[in-house]
């Protein structure tokens, strides 16, 4: 197993060298600047904020010194904001997304898991088909319905919940955590509903039925674990997917998280914020993906047997 | 499997009984009552600041802060928009109209109880002209003379600049042409002062981006100081003990939130999370006009949404050609059934009431005259006019004026425009460097007068962008205007250049926006104006009104 994150670990590196690299060429190489403007900005001052910023200086130089700050744990500057570092927009925007979906996340398997094998231990009954049903619903309705439609609901019609902002009015999480949620509760369920169908019909749950075993040991103990094995392998990059894509749920809400610069930065030019945010979440894309894979390996044996003989 | 089945309903129960109890807890007051009763003031501001450095900071949402934060000279009477005594209590203006002095009030201080003097104004705008800093607004100081040439880097002796501290209290301001509009521009963010010490504390004097502008270390001059500055989610100001005016400033503090979607942020203004908001959605002014006229604030504002040619184009050279395209668009219909936010249909440039400048319209929806026009450029009915490219910047909103426009010059003119989108940045891009046939700009007025429209037309002005040029043009804009002494010979000199160019009509003008907030009725003191200028020290919230007025 230490072989098998060790040598995943290195693969890693050279995706990041590859993506740092293109990323900062792209993002120079994109017309438009991160200093023109409606207004037409006089080629005085667009030297001296190109000086201000080291873009004065030859690419080549520009990219070994970027590297350099990378290196120390340095984004640079933001050209967007000017009195803040890529560090500190990620580090304040950070918490709130994880927050948000990690609560996403958890009602998402919650909600989906159990729907999901629910559905999956009754196939083609009224028990399968109405959860299914949903979950196409869910699948199919996008984030931007969603969040308007619960809002006007359960904030505007029926008054229940705040509809905008994050931790400064008791409950304001619950709505945004829905929206974002639901679509991925119900891609889970679909999954599990299938690896739990496949689960069902293999011979080792057939043996554990000859034993007597009663029902909830043999979905909890037996069919679960080879049955998950699909939802964990999407975890990974759904969290990371979660992580990055919860622009559109932020902006609907009114959360001050990161969805949003990962976005606005691209508008906007701001070079070292695109760049920034791109490794933050290639970064993260990785470690996700590193991660489920480890929990797949060791949710299946035959994975398992197959990393101890390539070791 | 039963058990299951039962677990799973009860889980689901209980979530539910959760979530409504938790719902429950949740109804307590809104911002805007705890508002009213504690003298704070919530206001949709748009977007976070880039930065709340005066002389770096180029965007409205930051203005709304800056002016609670900081006060020039001289402001404004929000109903009128003359000019009121501010820092400086008093002002007289040579018989030449090129030197000014300002008496600087005694009780005039900064936020941590050092005393404003006129050196403060001399060093904040030597900081403002400094080329290593980058100021995008430096432009508005170069009324003073030779301050174009300190910016620029020719002069770099900074006593030769027009602004000089004949003592602590009398500050001398010498331009370098009599300029009507001199005073409105000291209450821009570029011309207020900054606190000298406070920023050698944190970094040179060109530094962009030091903590000086962080709360606790800002130091300002104006009836808020900067108490909280949460990234994304708000900025919070409160009274400002130290300001001479203070018995004045009726309100406690105000929490600016950035709130970038408009959808959102009239929600939140329903549930009573906002006074006033920063705009109002599209499909949402209908309703808000019928129902509740008294919440929904609509007036015209100083800018115009115009379409650019490039006259460098063969068969958009032709001033005939262009005359028939701007006299092809119905702008009524279009501002009544595709803009729907009471805009203003335009026929002049520059829009109309700049402070008793109005331009005669310069032409009108003829659609017959537009197609004579374009059969004497050798196009009848269309025939044999080149595919011409309309370009805007990517937004449903220009979209749907472009496809209208496209619609309209195909019914009225026969010919066909094929519509091209790129984003902002693109876009911009293409209009600098001329890549386009037709594209969509908008232009809004810096200060009221008719220059801040006028003067970007001027032979390679860098606002120009359509490579229209007249030496007549030049003349009245660059030469006579300048040094014109009396006010209404300065407007008619203006309004001959304005014709001028809608005669040559390198530009389409289309609309005048308008702006548009929701209120709640319980703020008081603010008063539409053509600028949108607020005077937050005039502001009150009436504490009587009960929340039914709002349903």
């Amino acid at each position: 197993m230490f072989y098998f994150i060790l040598n995943r670990l290195i693969q890693s590196i050279p995706v990041l060298i590859i993506v740092i690299t293109a990323t900062f060429f792209l993002v120079r190489a994109a017309p438009g600047g991160p200093f023109s403007a409606e207004k037409n900005v006089p080629p005085e001052v667009v030297k001296a904020l190109e000086a201000q910023y080291n873009l004065d200086q030859p690419i080549w130089q520009q990219y070994t010194s970027y590297i350099n700050d990378l290196l120390h744990g340095q984004f640079g500057p933001s050209f967007r904001y000017p009195g803040r570092t890529v560090n500190e927009l990620i580090e304040a925007g950070l918490p709130v997304t994880a927050e948000l979906a990690l609560y996403a996340m958890l009602l998402a398997v919650f909600i989906g898991v159990s729907s999901g094998v629910y559905a999956g231990l009754k196939p083609n009954s009224i028990h399968d088909y109405l959860p299914m049903s949903f979950s196409m619903i869910g699948i199919c309705v996008p984030s931007f319905l969603m969040g308007p439609l619960m809002v006007l609901f359960f904030g505007i019609y029926m008054q229940w919940l705040p509809i905008s902002g994050w931790g400064s009015t008791p409950g304001d999480k619950i709505l945004p955590t829905l929206t974002l949620g639901l679509g991925y509760a119900a891609f889970i369920s679909r999954l599990s509903r299938g690896g739990i169908l496949e689960v069902m019909s293999k011979d080792y749950i057939r043996t554990a039925r000859a034993k007597g075993l009663p029902a909830r040991v043999i979905v909890f103990k037996h069919a679960l674990r080879g049955g998950l094995i699909p939802v964990v392998a999407f975890l990974g990059p759904a969290f990371a997917g979660l992580l990055s894509g919860s622009f559109v749920v932020e902006t609907i809400f009114q959360i001050p998280g990161l969805g949003r610069f990962y976005v606005q930065a691209a508008f906007n030019r701001d070079y070292t914020m695109i760049l920034g945010t791109t490794i933050f979440f290639s970064t993260l894309i990785i470690m996700f993906n590193l991660l489920s894979d480890i929990i797949s390996v060791w949710l299946d044996p035959k994975l398992r047997d197959q990393y101890r003989h390539n070791k | 499997m039963d058990n299951l089945i039962k677990s799973w309903v009860w889980l689901l129960g209980f979530t539910l009984i959760t979530f409504v109890s938790i719902a429950g807890c949740s109804k307590g007051q809104s911002n805007v009552e705890k508002g009213n009763k504690h003298g704070i003031l919530h206001w949709g501001n748009g977007t976070d600041p880039q930065e709340l450095d005066p002389h770096i900071v180029t965007g409205v949402p930051e203005h709304h802060i800056l002016s609670a934060l900081l006060e020039g000279l001289v402001a404004k009477d929000p109903k009128t928009l003359q000019p009121i005594p501010a820092v400086a209590e008093e002002w007289s203006i040579s018989a030449d109209k090129k030197t000014y002095i300002f008496k600087i009030r005694k009780s005039a201080l900064w936020s941590n109880g050092d005393s404003l003097t006129a050196h403060d104004f001399v060093w904040s705008w030597w900081r403002a002209l400094q080329p290593k800093l980058g100021n995008q607004y430096a432009y508005m100081l170069f009324p003073i003379e030779n301050s174009e040439g300190f910016a620029r880097g020719e002069i770099t002796d900074f006593s030769r600049v027009g602004v000089k501290a004949l003592s602590d209290d009398v500050l001398e301001v010498k331009l370098s042409n009599p300029t009507p509009y001199f005073l409105q521009l000291l209450d821009h963010y570029s011309m207020f002062p900054v606190h000298k010490k406070t920023i050698e504390k944190f970094g040179k004097a060109h530094e962009r981006g030091t903590l000086w502008t962080r709360p606790g270390n800002f130091v300002g001059n104006g009836p808020f100081i900067l108490k909280e500055w949460h990234l994304f989610r708000s900025i919070v100001v409160e009274k400002n003990i130290n300001y001479w005016d203070e018995k004045k400033v009726n309100l406690n503090g105000i929490k600016f939130h950035p709130i970038e979607n408009v959808t959102t942020e009239e929600r939140m203004f329903r549930m009573g999370q906002l006074h006033k908001t920063a705009s109002v959605p599209i499909d949402k002014v209908k309703t808000y006009r019928q129902n509740n006229p008294n919440l929904i604030k609509i007036h015209p504002y100083l800018g115009s949404y115009f379409y650019r040619f490039n006259t460098k184009i063969p068969h958009l050279n032709d001033k005939r050609v262009r005359k028939a395209l701007a006299m092809s668009i119905n702008r009524q219909q279009l501002t009544d059934r595709v803009t729907k936010g009471g805009e203003t249909p335009a026929y002049t440039f520059t829009p109309p009431g700049t402070l008793g400048y109005s331009a005669r319209d310069a032409f009108e929806f003829n659609p017959k005259m537009a197609r004579n026009l374009m059969s004497e450029a050798g196009y009848p009915n269309g025939d044999g006019f080149p595919v011409t490219e309309l370009l805007y910047n990517t937004s449903e909103g220009h979209r749907k004026i472009a496809v209208a426009i496209q619609q309209m010059w195909k019914k009225n003119l026969g010919i066909n425009i094929i519509l091209s989108n790129q984003d902002w940045k693109v876009y911009l891009d293409s209009v600098n460097n001329g890549n386009y046939a037709i594209a969509r700009a908008g232009w809004i007025g810096d200060y009221v007068d008719p220059n801040t429209f006028l003067n970007m037309w001027v032979t390679d002005g860098g606002n120009n962008r359509t490579g229209w040029s007249d030496p007549y043009y030049d003349d009245l804009i660059s030469k006579q205007a300048p040094v014109s002494l009396d006010k209404f010979d300065r407007y008619t000199i203006m309004a001959k250049a304005e014709a001028v160019l809608l005669e040559s009509m390198p530009i389409i003008p289309i609309y005048i926006y308008n702006s548009k907030s929701l209120v709640h009725p319980s703020v008081k003191g603010i008063h539409p104006n053509i600028l949108n200028y607020v005077l937050y020290k005039n502001i009150r919230l009436d504490n009587t009104l009960i929340e039914k007025e709002m349903d």
